[in-house]
């Protein structure tokens, strides 16, 4: 089963097995601009994704004027 | 955090916050225990965070939310303005609200269909508008320093920019502690100058503050987001490369770098005729004279 990731509206798919941060990149996401959330808790970059696992990720950046 | 070269664990990373803007706190001079504190507050992460540390850290720190009146279809301000007024009543933490519209008589977007400033962004109206009322709010209300949640890559983004384009004069003036003038622009501070973007969103979510994550509708294509994804390209090749890039900055300003520049500058300051706050210009300031055709305009339009 794939393991599914979403942000904002948008869903992704990747394989399994892979760590958190490689899946990021595979789909051309900066792992800095993100931070995955796996059942309601943060997870690091080097954690590994398991098969049928939904992955929230929040965007960190902030723009426009302060 | 691998430009720390450090993990921590969720206890430890809570701890670590506040531990570590503390330490800014002192490395920087920013203001004694005692010192009265204006957090601007926006209903995002930053600024949110920084005033709970604050408050955990014992100071004596008051939050001030600008109302924009943007909605956009997306009920902007109105979310964010919501948001901070329930994390303030949470945390029992005194909360000013000013509304651009009836401090200055319209709201931004509706202003900034009104000026040529921006050239229909109302990004550059609405940082000269905030900064105004932020700069009125802490001297009226006898604060000793104002304080912004500006991150690292805020300011990373700002001097990339400022040097791209070798403004020379913003380049002199960016640091995380901008000194009082004898002409009444306030202290201002930055605490969290030196944490990354990514570690104050992880503070927030921790702490289980829910702050707007939707960003300003008008900050789509903004030139700082661009920078920032840039930069974050560069940081993830280089791991510490934005906090060496901002410190190696500061640390050639310490020795010398633009002191020229900043000591012209600072001597040129006017007080402005309409409003009494400090400007380079030499009658009205730049919010009375932009405001003012807004003004005049919306009456010529009526």
């Amino acid at each position: 089963m794939p393991v599914r990731l979403t942000l904002r509206d948008k869903e992704f798919e990747v394989r399994s097995g892979m760590t958190i941060r490689h899946a990021l990149e595979k789909l051309d996401i900066q792992p800095e601009s993100v931070i995955p959330i796996r059942e309601g808790e943060l997870i690091t970059d080097d954690e590994i994704i398991k098969d049928g696992e939904l992955i929230r990720l929040v965007p960190v950046i902030s723009g426009g004027c302060k | 955090m691998r430009q720390h070269k450090l993990a921590l664990c969720k206890e430890h990373f809570l701890a670590w916050i506040p531990e570590q803007t503390q330490r800014i706190i002192k490395k920087y001079h920013m203001f004694e225990p005692s010192a009265r504190i204006l957090v601007a507050v926006s209903g995002g992460k930053d600024s949110l965070s920084l005033w709970q540390v604050l408050h955990r850290l014992g100071y004596l720190a008051d939050g001030l939310y600008i109302d924009l009146g943007i909605d956009c279809g997306v009920d902007y301000s109105n979310k964010s303005k919501r948001l901070t007024e329930r994390f303030a009543a949470e945390n029992s933490m005194q909360l000013t609200v000013a509304s651009v519209a009836e401090v200055a008589g319209a709201n931004i977007p509706e202003a900034a269909k009104l000026t040529m400033r921006g050239k229909n962004k109302p990004c550059s109206l609405c940082g000269l508008t905030k900064r105004h009322i932020m700069n009125r709010a802490a001297r009226d209300g006898g604060y000793d320093v104002l304080v912004t949640g500006h991150n690292l890559d805020d300011e990373v983004a700002t001097l990339f920019g400022n040097i791209l384009n070798w403004k020379v004069g913003y380049l002199a003036r960016q640091d995380p502690v901008l000194q009082a003038t004898s002409s009444g622009l306030m202290r201002k501070v930055k605490p969290f100058c030196r944490f990354y973007e990514r570690e104050t969103a992880a503070f927030a979510l921790m702490k289980g503050i829910e702050y707007i994550h939707d960003e300003c509708p008008f900050a789509t294509g903004a030139k700082s987001i661009y920078y920032k994804e840039y930069l974050n390209q560069l940081e993830a090749d280089r791991p510490g490369a934005k906090l060496s890039f901002y410190l190696s900055f500061l640390k050639a300003k310490e020795s010398g770098l633009f002191a020229e520049v900043n000591r012209d500058a600072r001597a040129e300051l006017n007080i402005c005729e309409t409003c009494g706050q400090p400007t380079s210009a030499p009658e009205q300031c730049a919010f009375c004279r932009t405001w003012n055709q807004v003004r005049s305009r919306d009456v010529a339009n009526a």
